[in-house]
């Protein structure tokens, strides 16, 4: 034991020294004052004459699209389902599946409009309602380079998967139709408006935060109302004293794995084209989410005295919500350090702080998506210098002006969609009732709610 | 008659099921059961939350045969199921008052 003990530290040590060269080394990147000119004045150019459609772009904006609704069906649905018990299974199937349905027709109706559009003199809050029932949006209208039917299809899959994620939190007990309540509740007074803030034009954009592929928006966003959920919802019966292993850790390595590989689509699909931007952010995915796997395998290791196949994939995904504000600002040195302290971090949110707090956020996401999203967040300002091997802050920034912009998105996400998830929550338990009774919960959601079960064996 | 009730490592089912075949038992009936004896159960971790697993999965035999084969299955398992480590099992030997074969009604050893 103390011999396999001694390996495992001179491995994280080794580890540990691994990072600190790489990071220096990041730090003698050569300038590229001229190439940089180049890229401006190319860039002028581009924005002088009237965008057209570039096939390109428009081949990986569908591709990528698709790769973004592979995360939520079936990646996430796999994943979670293998963590929750097998009475459960299909009911965190459904409510997944059933996210991709309500939320898409919601983002039809209003989402999109008030999320993208120009809002007027209320801009800096809420878009408009001009493109309501997608009026406008056309075979021939364009978003830069690619269709708008392409671009908004793109941000529907994301105001899919965010929802889908705050599943994890309140697993095993919820009601199904408060859970669809909560959710068109929360995507219309909580998604939509962040995400105005953040990528169409409101107080976050104008203020200079960096959030490439949707640390806010969707990480931080789902991790804040999913705590919330957990809290207003209490514990699962029995929680903490029965136990509640998960019923098959082969979907869940099955829709990890499909994770990682759609947030390809996710991160570098957000760039929008199929230019640099985009592969360095899936460059810097891959690294970030490579690093986080081993943090959480040797961190787990050293902890516990054995690395876990749950420990690996919950790393990877940690590694995959840290690296998303960042993926198109920083450098591949930035994105491991990012991938190894966002790992770090909800390592010991998801395994230490929730047990020593007794919350019971089923599957991890405030301590996974919450948490990891958070760590990102804040080193997206940080990584970006151009010392660090990033894009470089925007002129007149400096690296702390950046990390203190980068604060103040996260606290007003955190504040905002906590308040907002708390209020909603209340709201819809005044109307439906949020938990099933005590004795649905004992026979399971799939039987008490859909009339079915998962495994007939 | 007598009807030997075995509880045995589950792995070992096989060796057991065709040294009882080799000596001539005509039939088993096999259930998974759990339970615990002197053998300690094991601890799971799932993202840091800890379970104690008390029980351990074991495989039931219930052979029903006559008397004078009773030794010969008993020396059988043992000698099969046996791996010399703590959870090997257990076997119980009861009296069995009547056996009766349902398609033709025969009552007695015969029907075994």
């Amino acid at each position: 034991m103390t011999r396999t003990m001694q390996a495992i530290t001179r491995f994280g040590l080794l580890w540990l020294i691994l990072l600190v060269p790489t990071l220096a080394l990041a730090q003698l990147e050569p300038t590229l004052e001229p190439a940089e000119t180049m890229v401006a004045l190319v860039e002028e150019a581009a924005e002088a004459a009237e965008p057209t459609l570039d096939s390109g772009d428009t081949a990986w904006m569908l591709t990528a699209t698709a790769l973004v609704l592979f995360m939520t069906l079936p990646g996430l649905s796999l994943f979670y389902a293998g963590l929750v018990r097998a009475k459960n299974v299909l009911s965190v199937l459904m409510q997944c599946f059933a996210m991709a349905g309500l939320m898409s027709i919601i983002w039809a109706v209003y989402g999109y409009s008030l999320a993208f559009t120009d809002g007027g003199t209320f801009n800096q809050w809420i878009g408009s309602l001009d493109k309501l029932f997608l009026a406008g949006v056309t075979v021939d209208s364009l978003e830069g380079t690619i269709p708008e039917t392409v671009f908004m299809t793109f941000q529907m899959t994301f105001a899919i998967i965010t929802p889908a994620l705050i599943v994890g939190a309140f697993a095993e007990r919820m009601k199904f139709s408060a859970m669809l309540w909560f959710m068109a509740l929360w995507l219309t007074l909580v998604y939509i408006p962040v995400a105005h803030w953040v990528w169409g034009g409101g107080w976050m954009e104008e203020m200079g935060a960096l959030d490439f592929a949707g640390g806010t928006v969707v990480h931080i966003n789902a991790g804040v109302a999913a705590l919330v959920a957990a809290l207003v919802l209490g514990k699962r019966k029995g929680y903490p004293t029965t136990a509640m292993p998960p019923h098959n850790l082969t979907l869940t390595v099955i829709g990890a794995a499909m994770l990682w590989v759609g947030w390809f689509g996710f991160n570098a699909g957000s760039e929008l084209a199929a230019n640099g931007t985009a592969g360095m952010a899936m460059a810097v995915t891959q690294l970030a989410t490579a690093t986080a796997v081993l943090t959480w395998m040797f961190a787990e290791w050293i902890d516990h005295g054995k690395p876990s196949v749950l420990g690996i994939a919950t790393g990877a995904v940690a590694g995959l919500v840290s690296i998303t504000p960042a993926a198109g600002s920083v450098g591949p040195m930035g994105a491991i350090a990012i991938g190894f302290l966002g790992a770090l971090f909800a390592f010991l949110a998801s395994t230490k702080i929730k047990k020593a707090l007794g919350y019971d956020d089923s599957l991890d996401v405030w301590g996974v998506h919450g948490v990891a999203g958070i760590v990102g967040a804040l080193l997206t300002g940080v990584f970006v210098a151009a010392s660090l091997g990033g894009v470089g802050l925007e002129e007149g920034m400096t690296m702390g002006q950046q990390v203190w912009v980068q604060f103040v998105s996260v606290v007003a996400t955190l504040v905002y969609g906590g308040v907002m998830s708390f209020i909603l929550l209340k709201v819809v338990d005044l109307i439906v009732g949020l938990r099933v009774t005590e004795e649905q919960e004992t026979q399971g959601l799939d039987l008490a709610l859909h009339d079915e079960r998962g495994y007939s064996l | 008659m007598k009807l030997v009730t075995a509880i045995i490592k589950p792995f070992k089912l096989d060796d057991v099921r065709e040294a009882l075949s080799g000596i001539g038992v005509q039939g088993i009936t096999v259930t998974e059961v759990k339970g615990f004896g002197r053998q300690k159960g094991h601890t799971e971790l799932y993202r840091g939350a800890e379970y104690v697993v008390d029980f351990l999965p074991k495989v039931k035999l219930e052979i029903a045969v006559d008397d004078s084969l009773v030794d010969k299955v008993v020396e059988a398992i043992c000698s099969t199921a046996n791996t010399g480590k703590i959870g090997d099992g257990k076997i119980f030997i009861y009296d069995l008052e009547r056996a009766i074969r349902i398609r033709t009604g025969e009552i007695g050893p015969s029907a075994l």
